[in-house]
């Protein structure tokens, strides 16, 4: 079997969820149906809502399923900045470096289309946000529509100060989102007290179904729907509402959150031992329980990990691919590595699944797909022709 | 793995040939297309997806490997600075010169590979004494030893073409069908893969810039205009846009591109027959002609066939190693000199040279320069004749 060490990709589904998944897969009835089939789904799909919001302390008309994080994080950023924006002007939007494509695209889109000024807060090196410059931003403008950004991110793990932000815009009126994404059920997210307007999170990272998501979003908070229709989900989110996969991500939302910190600190330190001169790239204590990212000094994250897969090993670069072609990690580059640096990144995540025997068994084939690597070099660059 | 059938076939060959194979498909742009249009099969999104389906199918890991710098670097770049020198290059060539079989390669053994396989059409044979030699595919039509000819001993030796014995192209797209590979019947690619609307010249102009230069006749004498002379190719006819015709009444034909004056020279068809051509950067596929004792000296004219385009038909010829001229550009280094046994039509400098005894490719030069078959004494002698 291989070993599968890339759980924030995507993680294997919880069987309970499976199973509440295809059970419910049964249920006649559109829940806006009013017969009593309808009226059932409908019962089954607010369960399945009300253990959403168990899991993320908000209350269940707070809850906008969606198709998935990406979703909801153009329905968050997109709905709210028009929201903001309807009978005043207020098209500034603070937005970190390094964040995930969802929000880079989505706030590009809106400066490309609808006139938004971006102002990029930069990263330290630890891939935390700015808090000076953040302040700054808040404090020098008057027409900004949101703050978002990743509550940790997903390449290198770090986690941001969600809170001391959303209280610093707060005192300014401006509303902030956070995607949760990858933050979801690894660190404790209690809406109601956060201070935020919106949250994206998405089922299939916690072992739900692929293909279901939810925005998060506070009474106080409005946004322009991206999906008119039949006027579902708070008129937020029109289109017949997937019961099945509710259920399902219900199912997930409730089940205990499993210990990975162990799991991932023995990545951390067998990575450490088996090549010294890796490092380990995120915040060393703000982390995510299930990252661990490092950089490889000489070699292609790209081979290393090919070498890693055809040694029966799963793990991911962490960067964003375009048509499969590999980028340097535009997170590594915002928290100050060189091109070549950011070039031999290697993300490795723990999830549900993970045993200590896959890490050991991770860490038994590194030091020889280090080492080719190593070989292999830069090859494919500009640089170091050999021909 | 480009996303067409051939690659795909070649893949399915090698692994059930008992190779361990992993499919490889080449971005070669940071930027591609979404979906294929016109002629072109490869590079974009849709042709990566094709190839991953077919690598699917066969049963294999598929990579993306990003080799776009150095495709920009060795190829484009390249062919915009032969265009921009007049010259008329190959890019498909230089692929497989630069990348496929250097780069790729490199990579590939590296990583711990032992061989690059291709879709290649064309031979390698293993002679007695264990040397590769490059030949001629089994379906001369397809044949594509020529853009091949750049390959080096220690390339060949590292190259499988497991579609070189296949009778016909019929016969590759029917074995894709029996494999139930989807691109099957996908149109052969004929254009070049960085140019996405095959408009050369206006994908030159916007590179190299156009401005309006002279198009002169032999003697000299201004007959027209032209909007950049990257444009022309030695041997074209078609868009001279000369308002009057030639006294004699025939067709006019480029017969020389001046970069550095901008200017095109035209003349009648005979003036393009060439007498002999030579190169200065020139390369052996396996053991060199007296080594395989076509030749007691390299130096000593042999006799083969020489082949000037992907799809031309290979001329006798006798070729041998000479030195070039002492015009302050080349101070007579060693050259690759080739005299064809009846003229050529249409060589322009940068096009590539191949070099066959019977169906091994010998070996390939880059064109420096030509003799006019007409006017050998208005150009050049090469020393040491």
């Amino acid at each position: 079997m291989p070993v599968y060490l890339d759980h924030a990709a995507t993680t294997p589904m919880l069987p309970e969820a499976i199973d509440a998944y295809t059970a419910a897969l049964g249920i006649v009835g559109n829940p806006s149906s009013i017969h009593s089939q309808g009226q059932n789904a409908k019962r089954v799909l607010e369960e399945a809502r009300e253990r959403v919001a168990a899991s993320l302390g908000c209350d269940p008309i707070e809850i906008v399923f969606t198709s998935g994080g990406t979703e909801s994080v153009n329905l968050a950023i997109k709905g709210m900045y028009w929201s903001r924006n309807d009978g005043v002007a207020r098209p500034r939007i603070l937005v970190p470096r390094g964040e995930h494509h969802a929000t880079i695209d989505a706030v590009e889109w809106l400066e490309h289309y609808e006139g938004a000024i971006l102002e990029w807060i930069p990263l330290d090196a630890r891939g935390r946000v700015s808090i000076p410059a953040l302040t700054e931003a808040l404090s020098s403008f008057d027409d900004i529509s949101l703050v978002t950004l990743l509550w940790a991110n997903n390449e290198v793990g770090t986690i941001q100060p969600v809170s001391e932000i959303a209280a610093l815009a707060a005192a300014h009126g401006v509303p902030v989102h956070a995607d949760a994404v990858s933050a979801y059920r690894h660190l404790p997210i209690d809406f109601a007290s956060s201070g935020l307007a919106a949250v994206s999170i998405s089922a299939h990272k916690i072992g739900g179904p692929l293909g279901i998501g939810a925005l998060v979003l506070s009474r106080a908070a409005s946004v322009v729907p991206l999906i008119h229709g039949g006027g579902q989900q708070r008129d937020v989110r029109s289109g017949t509402q997937d019961a099945p996969a509710a259920i399902a991500f219900g199912v997930a939302a409730r089940h205990p959150a499993p210990a990975l910190a162990a799991l991932r600190d023995r990545v951390i330190a067998g990575v450490r031992s088996a090549v010294p001169s890796a490092v380990l790239r995120g915040d060393p204590h703000e982390r995510l329980d299930n990252n661990a990212h490092f950089t490889f000094p000489g070699c292609e994250g790209d081979s290393l990990l090919f070498l890693l897969d055809a040694a029966g090993v799963s793990v991911s670069t962490g960067s964003a691919c375009q048509a499969g072609i590999p980028e340097s990690s535009h997170v590594l580059l915002a928290m100050g590595l060189s091109d070549a640096e950011a070039r031999g990144a290697l993300r490795i995540t723990v999830g549900h699944t993970t045993t200590e025997a896959d890490v050991d068994a991770f860490v038994a084939a590194l030091p020889a797909a280090f080492a080719r690597a190593s070989r292999a070099g830069f090859s494919d660059r500009a640089v170091g022709i050999r021909a | 793995m480009s996303g067409g059938v051939d690659s795909a076939v070649a893949a399915a060959r090698a692994v059930e040939a008992g190779h361990e194979v992993v499919g490889v498909h080449l971005a070669l742009s940071r930027m591609p297309g979404t979906l294929r249009t016109g002629s072109r099969g490869c590079c974009t999104v849709e042709d990566s997806m094709d190839a991953q389906r077919a690598a699917n199918i066969i049963g294999i890991p598929y990579y993306v490997w990003d080799f776009s710098e150095r495709f920009k670097l060795d190829v484009v770049d390249d062919f915009i600075a032969e265009y921009s020198a007049g010259r008329t290059p190959n890019p498909c060539m230089r692929c497989n010169e630069r990348i496929k079989f250097a780069a790729l390669l490199e990579k590939a053994l590296d990583l711990g590979f032992d061989a690059v396989a291709t879709g290649h059409y064309a031979t390698v044979l293993t002679d007695e004494h264990g040397n590769k030699e490059l030949h001629r595919a089994a379906a001369w039509a397809k044949d594509q030893s020529y853009v091949l000819g750049v390959l080096t001993t220690e390339q060949l030796a590292h190259s499988m073409f497991p579609l070189g014995a296949t009778p016909s192209k019929a016969e590759v797209r029917a074995e894709a069908a029996e494999r139930g590979f989807s691109v099957a019947n996908k149109p052969d690619s004929h254009d070049i893969c960085f140019i996405p609307d095959g408009d050369t010249r206006g994908w030159l102009a916007e590179r190299v810039g156009a401005e309006t230069g002279d198009i002169l006749d032999r003697s000299g004498t201004v007959i027209g205009s032209h909007e950049g002379a990257h444009a022309f190719t030695v041997g074209q006819r078609k868009g001279l846009s000369i308002g009057f015709p030639a006294d004699d009444g025939k067709p006019r034909f480029v017969l020389e591109v001046q970069p550095k004056t901008n200017t095109v020279v035209v003349g009648p068809k005979e003036a393009l027959d060439i007498a002999e051509i030579a190169g200065g950067t020139f390369s052996w596929a396996g053991l060199d002609p007296a080594a395989s004792g076509i030749t007691p000296d390299l130096a000593l004219p042999f006799d083969c066939s020489v082949q000037i385009r992907a799809h031309s038909d290979p001329v006798p010829a006798r070729a041998r190693i000479g030195s070039s001229p002492n015009d302050g550009v080349r101070r007579g280094a060693p050259e690759l000199v080739i005299v064809p046994n009846e003229p050529l039509n249409g060589v322009s400098p940068g096009q590539t040279a191949v070099l066959y005894a019977g169906t091994r490719v010998l070996g390939q030069c880059t064109i420096d320069r030509t003799v006019s078959a007409l006017q050998p004494q208005s150009l050049p002698e090469p020393a040491g004749v």
